[in-house]
């Protein structure tokens, strides 16, 4: 059923199983994939995951580091990945509100970076500990320019471990900044979380030069260019200005600039069958499909099995990586369908990248909960379906 | 005519520390060369081998003086962010000898929290600032650092806000090697620049540099480097002998030297260090 799954899950033989923390479960995951880094300014509802991250590594290697605010810990990530760590920072929507510019300048450069975002109420201070998918497109669209990057949406605890390994992975594999996009709902959910052993899951890590060759790109190659770390006398010339594939500046050429622009936005495209992850439960036959993601997922499962025991042919389509939009991909799984309901827990955020894939004649509706913050009932979900059908 | 071979071409002796093919951009004038071959006739000095050091900058022109000239690892990022940016760069890597450039704006307006914190950390990094009291790059506007009652492009009326002594501030806030000197003091820069990159924690360098292009333009000495120079030879004054002045006499003067030194305080990434030795070694010592 599943296209692609996080994980196998038949090949879940060996490790362990706990009862735990959505947010733990996201430090677990980050160690397993080797983080070597975490810098954090604390804000509910993430705090637990730097807090769990700085005592699993007292004692071994790795860093925790507690910077003066959210700028200053994302920018402490960029220096980090280039002194060859693999480097992560969890925060909430303020913090990512003040972090975007240094994310779009680890979009520029190129660096590979895990930003974990346990999304709360906006907007502002909104309400620090109650569950809002409120940061979609900010996370998309934050940072200013043209550009593009990775972010996926667990569901449960046992994906903010699979999930936060898997976005290492694409970082260190696509030299980008990789969102996990979680929320308060699941970050503080408890649930039954399985480790496997080391070795079980993939780790990939960056593809580091071997010596100094001024002729080798460094930057801007749409197969991702080697990453030359620092102290390692391969000369990085590493610059968040326009710049070609040697990291040279250019700031003066609008052909430089468009290069850029577009080879850094490519890069991701290019490969964007590969990065998209996504489920999809009963979507052959159905002609009503509820787009969802993270916890929303679990309330449009729900809702459809409610939807079919009444009769009504509902399918769900679950984004797993909600970033780089697979357009063709939307359009072509609901083709068959008469009517797509976005479901999220906000006022209609990935609403308008939907709407502007699927097909001319089905109709997009917005499935938002009652009262924001909450889950929609099951009931709700088959009200929807039926004035999707009207 | 006969092009000229190039080995009897005069070869500027620190050529070798610049990367292929870039030409240094600075305005006629600028303190920027001064401070960039002061630190690199430093590095000389230290052995010349410019792999052991990471640079980092912000934006502004303090920021061209490494990039993308110098040819080692050269990290360039947001404005009044290359503190965070090197204090990563500095865990990840403790052995690098990292070294910073910020301008006045870069660093006591933008970055001023990074600054204090940095500072407050005693982290092992060699931070020079490039205080030439104006935003240069940005067309002349008043900088944290600009004095009081000069008229620049954003205070038409003279400049009412009180301008910040980094170097004082650097000190209160915990920096641990505190140095200021004048574009004036080119070999007086590398002595101080050697001394910080040995020094086990935060320090400081201010260099008091011209822009003779926007502050010139704002205290009548437009595209005078020459003036803005000997002014400061005339207004400095040793720190030694100005511990003796009185307050009066060291008005309008520019106190240089060697501030603070104080190699004894506990390093940040050494800490670091000692902690999770003595945590593995407590693990090691509960098994027994």
């Amino acid at each position: 059923m599943n296209k692609k799954d996080v994980n196998d899950k038949k090949s879940k033989k060996s490790g362990k199983t706990d009862f735990l923390l959505g947010n733990v479960a996201c430090a677990e995951g980050a160690l397993y994939a080797g983080c070597g880094f975490f810098a954090a300014y604390p804000i509910t509802p993430a705090s637990d995951i730097g807090e769990h991250f700085v005592k699993r590594v007292m004692d071994r290697e790795g860093f925790f580091i507690q910077t003066e605010d959210e700028i200053a810990a994302i920018g402490a990530v960029i220096g980090a990945s280039w002194g060859g760590l693999k480097a992560m920072t969890a925060t909430s929507g303020p913090g990512i509100s003040l972090m975007l510019e240094n994310i779009g300048l680890a979009t520029a450069t190129e660096t590979p970076c895990v930003i974990v975002n346990v999304q709360r109420g906006g907007p502002s201070t909104g309400s620090p500990s109650l569950p809002l998918q409120a940061d979609m497109l900010q996370a998309r669209y934050g940072s200013q320019g043209d550009y593009e990057l990775i972010a996926c949406a667990p569901s449960s605890p046992q994906e903010m471990f699979d999930l936060t390994v898997w976005a290492f992975n694409a970082a260190e594999k696509y030299r980008t900044p990789v969102f996990v996009l979680s929320d308060a709902l699941v970050g503080h959910m408890y649930e039954q979380v399985h480790f496997p052993e080391p070795g079980e899951l993939p780790v990939i890590n960056r593809k580091i030069p071997e010596r100094y060759d001024k002729k080798v790109p460094m930057f801007l190659d749409e197969d991702v260019a080697p990453m030359s770390v620092f102290g390692r006398g391969l000369k990085s010339n590493v610059t968040g200005s326009t710049h070609f594939a040697d990291g040279t500046r250019s700031v003066a050429s609008i052909a430089a600039m468009d290069d850029e622009i577009r080879k850094l936005r490519g890069k991701l495209h290019r490969a964007i069958d590969e990065i998209t992850l996504d489920e999809t439960c009963r979507i052959e036959d159905a002609d009503v499909v509820l787009y969802s993601y993270g916890s929303m997922f679990r309330a449009a499962l729900a809702g459809m099995e409610l939807a079919r025991s009444e009769g009504l042919r509902v399918g769900c389509y679950r984004a797993t990586t909600v970033w780089p939009f697979p357009e063709k991909r939307v359009r072509d799984l609901t083709a068959h369908c008469k009517a797509v309901i976005v479901c999220e827990n906000n006022l209609g955020q990935m609403y308008y990248p939907v709407a502007a894939a699927v097909a001319e004649n089905i109709r997009v509706l917005k499935g938002t909960p009652e009262i924001l913050g909450g889950l929609p009932r099951p009931e709700d979900v088959v009200r929807w379906v039926k004035e999707a059908l009207k | 005519m006969k092009k000229e071979s190039k080995s009897n071409a005069f070869r500027h002796p620190l050529e070798k520390y610049f990367r292929d093919g870039i030409k240094y951009t600075t305005c006629p004038g600028c303190g920027n060369g001064i401070v960039a071959q002061s630190v690199l006739q430093g590095i000389e000095a230290m052995g010349g081998n410019i792999d052991e050091y990471a640079f980092v900058s912000g934006i502004g022109c303090s920021g061209w003086i490494p990039s993308p000239a110098f040819a080692g690892d050269l990290l360039h990022v947001t404005h009044g962010r290359s503190l965070p940016a090197a204090t990563g760069l500095k865990i990840a890597l403790p052995r690098q000898k990292v070294v910073v450039f910020q301008g006045d704006g870069d660093l006591g307006a933008i970055g001023g929290n990074h600054f204090i914190h940095a500072c407050r950390r005693n982290i092992d990094l060699t931070v020079i600032c490039v205080n030439n009291g104006i935003y240069g790059m940005t067309g002349g506007q008043a900088a944290p650092t600009t004095p009081g009652g000069l008229k620049t492009a954003t205070t038409p009326l003279g400049n009412v806000e009180r301008p910040f002594d980094v170097s004082a501030l650097a000190i209160t806030a915990g920096a641990t090697f505190v140095a200021r000197w004048t574009t004036w003091h080119a070999a007086q820069i590398t002595a101080s620049f050697r001394k910080a990159v040995s020094h086990p924690g935060f320090a400081f360098i201010e260099v008091i540099s011209q822009c003779p292009v926007q502050y010139g333009k704002v205290v009548g000495m437009r595209n005078d480097p020459v003036a803005m120079l000997a002014g400061y030879r005339e207004n400095s004054i040793p720190i030694a002998a100005a511990v003796k002045l009185p307050e009066s006499e060291k008005a309008g003067k520019i106190v240089v030297g060697e501030l603070l030194c104080r190699p004894e305080v506990p390093e940040f990434t050494r800490e670091l260090a000692r902690v999770k030795r003595e945590a593995r070694s407590g693990k090691e010592g509960a098994r027994k």
